[in-house]
């Protein structure tokens, strides 16, 4: 069976508007990150420090009755979200001091709600001093894998593709960063987790597509740039739908499947392999492309 | 067969056996006795998030330590002088790191430092001064001292929680240093997290002080001796907590240190649980001279500066044995006697982080976390079987290869699965599917161009191998990198994904190709199921 048969799309030709799409991802990203280091976005406790807690009751239970009860035993700064299935809730306070908050939420509960007892499934307190020790490990183990892989591409290959490859990756974890923040969705650590393994993800992809390019520049001297990158796309490009359908669908089984614990990782994984597939097409090979040609005008101008 | 198959698909049967081997703990429950002194035994561990538990970080005071230690000096300094009959005003701690001194007269001041200087060697005593008509003089700890004291509290305290762990009965707990001042400690499938956390923390520092029924807690004007502590108790049917103020000899008279051993008796009176306890032989002959000196008035049990009693002695108690009774459940009975046997820790502990995830939860990730990626798999396998036929059944054996190897070697090397980690190998998945359909699509590509299967293969083969290459590494890196930095889950995804990288890098390049080699080494083969 086959998806696609030989195809012709002229891929290069599009580079304008993706350019501006990406551009815009970009952007909304950055925007992201920003609010990520001033601690506007919706951190996770990993980073901020506090307490989070999800507590299962036997009947369901109004958020507004929940906040209320907390209100009375003193807690006012809390988040509280619905699990759907199962009554489930969860509590979360930023910054509070590690040890006696989750005491102080339960018997709030026990005391307001008598008639619909609950059980603690899972308890997090991080101290503030954590939290900033897993910032700073964070952000060097980010900064760190990426340069790496760059110094990678770059020996593998040559620097004109190591901007390429650099562009996209930071592009797709732009993107990921820009659905999280645009949805508010948790960032915490599981989440930074998820960022890596795809710009792990995204670099595969596009090593696959520029070592086809590089394996026909060295058979096709002669063809302009513009066909042998164009071809190259068309070439890998039902080896690039299988591989991300594939692993999209093993991600997408944990998303649908895997319980609320990995329900955010596997969306982030999802959109991961969906924009790192369109990355290293519309994104790493266009920008080489555009290197490379801006390279032989000026060998044609200085000969 | 061709001689490279040979031996290629016994290094792969080998690698099969090999993880089944090491997957036999994991999967049998009650193994031979034999099998353990000859056979791996270790198992796939399960992570807290898994099997649910708690995960502690905790930060020892250091400094209060240290200042522990300058509160004995002069405690020790008090009695020294007052046995030698040599005059005071004020001997205490001053600050984090002094201790100072302060007498009436320049002639004991001599005496004064060349005992400080014979006893307390190591520590640096300033010239005398005058303070407000006094002779005054400092003892100082020096820096080196300080950090190998703070060191050995941390070291002490790591082992007295151990102790404390041990005797509280939780199986395969884990308890390590992290860095300087930090303890970790993961206590899984533990079932009453809340008193764990109260077990382990507490500081459990026991004195024994006489109470000064001559000062009143709300005169104001307490002496330097004396301290006001307070008397918790809790009206067992209202729950109202009431606080009743002691003013107590800040000295001790006797000390936590100097316990033998602490039981859990039940009252056959009252049917009321206490704590029995036993002293060492010093302990045993100043608790017998306190108590003959003291008949009729009262001494406070102090607990972690709390008053936990305050009877009245009524008669001499010689022998050794003493009783702590209260209001006491035989739970909270039984933490008491485990902390006064496990003996105080040497400073405060701060815990710093807390994970605790419940049994149910737990139960619950790891039945959906197995449940989809079995989902997966099979999603993947029936794509690969209609898409590329044959061909996607020989990708579907490397799959389930990767799969038994992976697990194989987790098993090996007794790692833990987290929650993540069922993510890395859904991952995985991916990209052992990844690989074969490079290398397919390279097959294909060949074939087009009009070679038979064989060289069609070969081919194949060869120009994928750089691709497959490239792509791993890079990989490799990401997950390295979350190995070094990440802690916990993260730490347990690094894991499994950097392991099954490598092992996918066998499946593909050897796994698969001795599977069509087999069948294709003739050349016969006319048409390839593609």
């Amino acid at each position: 069976m086959e998806l696609l048969g030989k195809t012709n799309i002229d891929f290069m030709g599009k580079r304008n508007i993706s350019f501006i799409i990406s551009a815009i991802i970009t952007i909304v990203g950055i925007i992201g990150i920003i609010q990520i280091g001033r601690g506007a976005a919706n951190m996770g406790i990993d980073f901020s420090g506090g307490t989070s807690m999800q507590l299962k009751f036997e009947k369901p239970l109004a958020i507004a009755k929940a906040r209320s009860a907390l209100h009375n035993s003193g807690i006012d700064k809390v988040d509280l979200q619905e699990i759907k299935d199962g009554n489930k809730l969860l509590v979360k306070m930023a910054g509070a001091a590690v040890g006696k908050q989750s005491e102080i939420v339960q018997e709030a509960f026990k005391k307001e709600f008598t008639d619909n007892p609950f059980t603690v499934e899972s308890t997090t307190e991080i101290g503030p001093s954590i939290g900033d020790k897993l910032r700073k490990d964070t952000i060097i183990a980010v900064v760190l894998s990426l340069l790496c892989i760059i110094i990678y591409i770059a020996w593998r290959f040559d620097f004109k593709f190591g901007i390429g490859a650099t562009a996209a990756t930071m592009h797709d974890v732009m993107a990921i960063i820009a659905v999280f923040y645009v949805m508010d969705k948790e960032i915490n650590l599981l989440f930074i987790t998820a960022v890596l393994t795809v710009a792990g993800y995204s670099l595969t992809d596009t090593v696959v597509v520029f070592d086809r390019i590089r394996e026909n520049l060295h058979k096709n001297m002669k063809s302009a740039l513009h066909n042998v990158f164009n071809g190259s796309i068309n070439e890998v490009l039902s080896r690039t739908i299988v591989t991300s359908l594939t692993t999209f669908m093993a991600a997408g089984a944990l998303f649908f499947l895997g319980g609320e614990v990995i329900h955010d990782f596997s969306f982030a994984l999802m959109i991961g392999i969906a924009v790192g597939t369109y990355s290293s097409i519309f994104l790493a090979t266009p920008i080489v492309l555009l290197l490379e040609q801006r390279a032989v005008v000026k060998k044609s101008e200085t000969a | 067969m061709p001689k490279e198959t040979g031996w290629r698909i016994s290094l792969i049967a080998v690698f099969v056996a090999l993880s089944f081997l090491y997957l036999t703990p994991t999967l049998v429950g009650n193994l031979p006795s034999w099998w353990g002194n000859l056979m791996p035994k270790d198992k796939i561990h399960l992570g807290l998030d898994l099997q649910g538990g708690t995960h502690l970080v905790m930060q020892v005071d250091t400094d209060k330590a240290i200042e522990g230690i300058l509160d004995l000096v002069a405690t020790d300094l008090e009695d020294t002088l007052t046995g030698k009959n040599l005059h005071y005003k004020r001997i205490v701690r001053d600050g984090a790191d002094k201790v100072s001194i302060v007498l009436y007269e320049k002639g004991t001041a001599d005496t004064v430092q060349k005992l400080i200087k014979d006893k307390y060697p190591t520590y640096e005593q300033s010239p005398t001064f005058d303070e407000a008509g006094f002779v005054a003089l400092t003892l100082r700890v020096n820096e080196k001292e300080i950090q190998d004291r703070k060191d050995k509290a941390v070291q002490q305290a790591l082992e007295t929680i151990r102790n404390r762990i041990d005797q509280f009965g939780v199986s395969e707990p884990t308890i390590q240093r992290e860095g300087i001042s930090n303890i970790v400690v993961q206590l899984p499938g533990i079932k009453d997290p809340q008193r764990a956390i109260e077990l382990i923390g507490r500081t459990a520092r026991l004195d024994f002080k006489m109470v000064r029924e001559d000062l009143s807690p709300t005169s104001g004007v307490i002496p330097d001796d004396a301290e006001i502590l307070k008397e918790k108790s809790v009206d067992p049917a209202t729950g109202a907590v009431t606080e009743i103020p002691i003013v107590v000899q800040k000295k001790s008279m006797i000390t936590g240190d100097l316990l033998t051993d602490a039981q859990v008796r039940i009252d056959s009176q009252f049917n009321q649980p206490y704590v029995a306890i036993d002293f060492n032989s010093l302990g045993a002959k100043l608790f017998d001279q306190v108590t003959a000196a003291n008949v009729g008035k009262r001494f406070a049990i102090v607990l972690d500066n709390n008053i936990h009693s305050a009877p009245v002695i009524r008669e001499r108690i010689s022998g050794g044995s003493a009783q702590i009774s209260g209001n006491f459940t035989e739970k909270t009975a039984a933490d008491l006697a485990i902390v006064l046997r496990a003996g105080a820790l040497p400073a405060p502990v701060n815990i710093i982080q807390n994970v605790t995830v419940g049994p149910s939860l737990g139960q619950d990730s790891i039945n959906k976390g197995l449940f989809a990626g079995l989902v997966g798999v099979l999603l993947v396998v029936a794509f690969m079987a209609v898409y590329y036929k044959l061909c996607g059944m020989v990708a579907n054996l490397g799959m389930i290869l990767n799969i038994i190897y992976l697990m194989g070697a987790l098993a090996a090397l007794g790692a833990t699965l987290t929650l993540p980690g069922i993510a890395a190998i859904v991952l995985l998945i991916g990209m052992s599917v990844d690989s074969n359909v490079i290398i397919f699509e390279r097959i294909r590509e060949e074939l087009k161009l009009g070679k038979s299967p064989k060289s069609a293969l070969d081919a194949g083969y060869d120009k994928a191998f750089l691709t497959i290459m490239d792509s791993h590494i890079t990989t490799l890196i990401t997950a390295a990198v979350l190995f070094q930095f990440g802690t916990g889950p993260v730490k347990g995804f690094a894991v499994s994904l950097s392991l099954g990288v490598i092992i996918n890098l066998f499946t593909s390049l050897i796994g698969t190709k001795v599977t069509f080699d087999l069948f294709l080494h003739k050349g016969t083969v006319k048409k390839m199921s593609i």
